[in-house]
């Protein structure tokens, strides 16, 4: 696709971008104002460094060297930019900087999140689509009193369920931990379950946990949406040319019900991440959302807000990216620049 | 001229709900539960809160069918000693409180933002937007896990005993009200440009009350629709918030927490802690989403055909 | 003579939960080689319902109940679904009302026009580009390369039912099935598209149906025209006849409400009393009855079958 910016509905669309961009840099700055505020005030920094056992004089002086006492404003931009420079304080319990625990911790969440994300798309796609295509038909019945009920059950409830299942009552699958994993780049970052069997197996029942919570809503969705497709009139046009159906339901319909799906699917990366946390606290998968609660158990406010600030950074970004792409292919957006 | 009571008892929507035996079933099982619920401290065998009913000796019995079992606990008791079946009402009574409070909470805020939005237009509606959008962009469940933790970590843990219930329908209410606000805005939108609006506007009635007598009353059925989904996920929020030990307090225990301590013991055999109150919970969340799938076929015919 | 199409007593049903409602109600049409005729007739009179059941693309739950279609001798209206698509988009093609409606908004000009091509014979994807060009050309369109690689919304709505006529000429169908092609354009535009129609049906020798409830359209193009009314044909014969001398009360009250034949400026508008019945609401006898200047007693009993009225028009009507 060439990008030319000479029509009005392209310059529309440059200023469309540029509106959702700074939206989105407004927001950041206002979630990083939020954590800071709590940071300041909840936090001891004082103690976090040297401990309780030092003399009132000696911490007053720490404070000072610290910047503690310098007004909200001049901390407050101290800290954006000891952010923007990667700089997040250090950790409590681990005794290291923030985000080197956080890019540790990371590996192991992105791969449970893509499990779950490749198991959501091999089994609502085909799922979806059937039962928009018959939707009387005792399968398509199934399916939907099925989801009604995945919907109904927490997925922390699924997970322990499956491990009595699995795991206690059965034992073929591990109940827990992620397994052997490998170093992928040998620098210590990226451990991968992917590349080893056991690895593999220690991620059968969480991903499928975690895609269970979605895996309704993403069934409906296509369903809805493909329903809604079939009854529009290019639709029934095509079926006037004299295409085959295989080509109109794979093909045009299906496209059309692509697009919106996969923009949700876009939003739904937040939520995701949320069920997370539920997620690794059962299967005790040292993931981010494992980390977090750590973090909030043992009162590592550095560590939090830093999780905060690059949680939200990352779903702003997400939900400016998925934004801006639905402008590109819906034009009707871009001028009133609302959905 | 016929009463409201017998135009319902005459409209499509009680005919409707009267052939779908899905439906009926659920609405009969949600009164059956709010019954329990609510009759919990007369019903239960004892009250689990009370710390001199508790006595660790009895931990861990498991139903009184099995083997090991006592006829006093039907339902075994769980890791402290508490009677399994009393918990389980009683923490049931916690779940619907908390539910039906926070969705009231979700209500009232973003419907009163919505209105507002949606009638007034123009800055309020971008600003307030604007908020909604922001809010919306970062899932419920990590705000209300966050509010939770620095509530506990400021305020300690005794206080946070005694404001539990309070506070997660705060959390949970302030949480949601987003969809409340966008689902209003986008009705007062439509019913905004029809004639009887321009025809109270032109008799001179204010702009509050065109908004609340006119407009809401036609905006009721989107409401009632989301209001169940909204229902059932503040349920399962909390849920949710006890089982990371955010939510309820260990010794109120809700369904969530319940599900909790048993977990731990799901290894060693003691399964009926945890798998009890896990089936309490998912025929409640259940039969309030069939409701509302059926509330929502009946009302938007145009969205589910075949 | 063998008809190139003929509707023989089409009857066609939509089945509801409270029971079937009859929307065609026996149904006569012939169609030659090279013949325009016009279907005319209000929304709801069946006129839509009837050029969809030809290729039996009728939108459920309405089924044909009764009768017969059949084109160049054979019975299609027992075809299956399979033998059916050989004729859609093929022998028979259609044009819908909304351009912008039908065309697909997520792919190209170029891709809608080469699928249909290759939906029905063999043949390479250049082979098919060279094709779509030329009809896009018949249908004046200009720098159709470029039209072939854009999307249907950066196309004005004029341009893309020239594209739509240019893809049903793509399989040089026999038959064109026009359902209200020009209803959703402007005006100026409306004329453009009819004369293209026209010309494009003499040059290519093809039949057209034009369906529609423009009245001045219809007398203006086919040859032959038929009305409908409540799922019936009311009258049908020669165009300028009927235009000229209608003889169904219908009929004459609609040539009568055109402002310009009857009504000149400062006189009152013609309307026909009351509204045409709902299918479900059709009275018994003739179906026109209770808004008819001409009633007697025998309308509002007995059905009037289409008879010889003379000079080429046959009408349905008991007192002339």
């Amino acid at each position: 696709m060439v990008i030319k910016i000479n029509t009005i509905q392209d310059k529309f669309m440059v200023a469309f971008i540029i509106r959702r961009a700074i939206q989105a840099i407004l927001v950041m700055l206002i979630i990083s104002l939020i954590g800071f505020s709590i940071k300041s005030n909840i936090g001891d920094p004082v103690r976090d460094l040297v401990g309780e056992r030092v003399t009132p004089a000696e911490r007053a002086e720490i404070a000072d060297q610290l910047g503690l006492n310098d007004p909200f404003s001049t901390q407050y931009i101290r800290f954006v930019k000891n952010v923007l420079h990667g700089d997040f304080g250090t950790s409590l319990i681990y005794r290291k900087p923030c985000l080197e625990v956080i890019l540790k911790h990371a590996p192991a969440t992105i791969e449970l999140v893509l499990g779950a994300a490749l198991i959501i798309i091999l089994i609502s796609l085909p799922l979806g689509v059937f039962s928009a295509l018959k939707p009387k038909h005792l399968f398509s019945r199934f399916i939907m009193g099925f989801s009604t009920l995945g919907v109904s059950i927490p997925v922390f409830l699924t997970a322990i369920m499956f491990i009595y299942l699995f795991s206690v009552t059965l034992g073929w699958l591990p109940s827990y931990g992620r397994g052997e994993t490998i170093d992928i780049f040998n620098n210590g970052y990226w451990n991968s379950g992917f590349l080893t069997i056991d690895g593999l197996r220690h991620l059968i029942l969480p991903c499928i946990s975690l895609a269970s919570i979605m895996l309704p809503l993403y069934i409906r969705l296509i369903r809805s949406e493909m329903m809604e497709v079939l009854e529009t009139e290019y639709i029934k046009y095509a079926w006037a040319k004299g295409l085959s159906p295989m080509r109109i339901w794979l093909v045009h319909a299906f496209k059309n019900t692509l697009l919106p799906v996969v923009t949700v699917f876009g939003l739904q990366i937040g939520i995701m991440f949320a069920f997370t946390i539920l997620t690794e606290t059962v299967f005790q998968w040292q993931g981010m959302g494992f980390m977090f609660l750590e973090a909030i158990q043992r009162a590592d406010i550095s560590l939090l807000i830093a999780y905060l600030v690059i949680v939200a950074s990352v779903f702003v970004l997400v939900n400016t990216v998925v934004d801006i792409f639905y402008g590109f292919i819906n034009p009707t957006v871009r001028i009133s620049g609302t959905k | 001229m016929k009463s409201s009571l017998q135009k319902f008892k005459e409209s499509y929507f009680l005919y409707s709900f009267r052939q779908d035996k899905v439906a009926m079933a659920s609405f009969i099982a949600i009164i059956i539960f709010i019954i329990l619920a609510i009759t919990a401290p007369w019903t239960a065998p004892m009250d689990p809160y009370d710390a001199n009913n508790i006595d660790i000796m009895n931990s861990e019995i498991p139903p009184s069918w099995n083997e090991g079992g006592e006829a006093a606990f039907p339902l075994g008791t769980d890791n402290m000693g508490r009677d399994m079946l009393s918990t389980m009402l009683y923490g049931l009574r916690t779940s619907i409180m908390i539910g039906i409070g926070a969705v009231s909470l979700q209500a009232l805020i973003g419907i009163f933002m919505g209105l507002s939005a949606g009638y007034l237009g123009g800055k309020t509606d971008a600003i307030l937007m604007r908020i909604a959008d922001i809010q919306f962009s970062f899932p419920y469940l990590m705000l209300a896990i966050l509010v939770g933790a620095i509530f506990q970590i400021v305020f300690g843990i005794s206080r946070y005993e005694q404001l539990a219930i309070p506070l997660l329908i705060l959390i949970i209410g302030f949480a949601e009200w987003p969809m409340y606000a966008r689902t209003i805005r986008a009705s007062v939108m439509r019913e905004k440009n029809k004639e009887y609006v321009e025809a109270a506007k032109v008799i001179g009635l204010s702009k509050s009350v065109i908004m609340v007598r006119h407009v809401l009353p036609n905006s009721l059925t989107s409401l009632m629709v989301i209001s169940t989904i909204q229902i059932a996920n503040a349920v399962m929020s909390e849920a949710a918030l006890s089982f990371l030990g955010l939510g309820m307090p260990v010794t109120m225990p809700s369904l969530g927490s319940l599900i909790r301590s048993g977990f731990d013991y799901i290894f060693s055999g003691s399964w009926w802690i945890t798998i009890f109150p896990g089936i309490l919970l998912i025929l409640f969340v259940l039969a309030i989403n069939l409701l509302g799938d059926w509330l929502r076929d009946v009302l938007n015919p145009k969205l589910y055909k075949g | 003579m063998p008809h190139l199409l003929e509707l023989h007593d089409l009857e066609v049903r939509f089945a509801l939960r409270t029971g079937d409602i009859i929307a065609i109600d026996g149904v006569d049409l012939t169609l030659d080689k090279g013949e325009t005729l016009g279907l005319v007739g209000e929304s709801g009179a069946g006129k839509s319902v009837t050029g969809f059941s030809i290729i039996n693309l009728i939108s459920k739950p309405g089924y044909i109940s009764k009768g017969k279609i059949i084109f160049n001798g054979d019975e299609i209206s027992s075809y299956s679904d399979e033998k059916m698509r050989e004729i859609r988009g093929n022998k028979i093609s259609m044009i819908f009302q909304d351009p912008m409606m039908t065309l697909n908004p997520v792919f190209t000009i170029g891709f809608q026009m080469i699928e249909t091509l290759q939906a029905h014979r063999k043949i390479s994807k250049a082979d098919a580009r060279n094709i779509a060009l030329e009809k896009l050309k018949k249908v004046h369109i200009p720098s159709p390369e470029q039209r072939l690689e854009q999307y249907p919304h950066e196309l004005s709505g004029g341009m893309r039912q020239r594209i739509i006529i240019a893809i049903s000429l793509l399989t040089d169908p026999a038959i064109i099935i026009a359902d209200e092609p020009t209803t959703a354009l402007d005006v100026t535009i409306q004329a453009e598209i009819m004369d293209l129609l026209q010309e494009l049906c003499e040059s290519e020798n093809m039949a057209l149906i034009l369906i529609t409830h423009d009245l001045g359209v219809v007398s203006q193009v086919t040859e032959r025209m038929a009305v409908m009314y409540a799922g019936k044909i009311i009258e049908c014969g020669l165009t300028d006849q009927i235009v000229k001398h209608p003889v169904h009360p219908y009929t004459e009250g609609l040539i009568k409400s055109i402002p310009g034949t009857v009504i000149t400026p400062g006189c009152d508008l013609v309307q026909i009393p009351g509204m045409m019945p709902t299918l479900t609401n059709i009275p018994p006898g003739c179906a026109f009855n209770p808004r008819c200047y001409l009633k007697e007693a025998i309308c509002t009993t007995k059905t009037p079958e289409l008879k010889d009225a003379g000079n080429g028009v046959w009408a349905a009507c008991h007192m002339r």
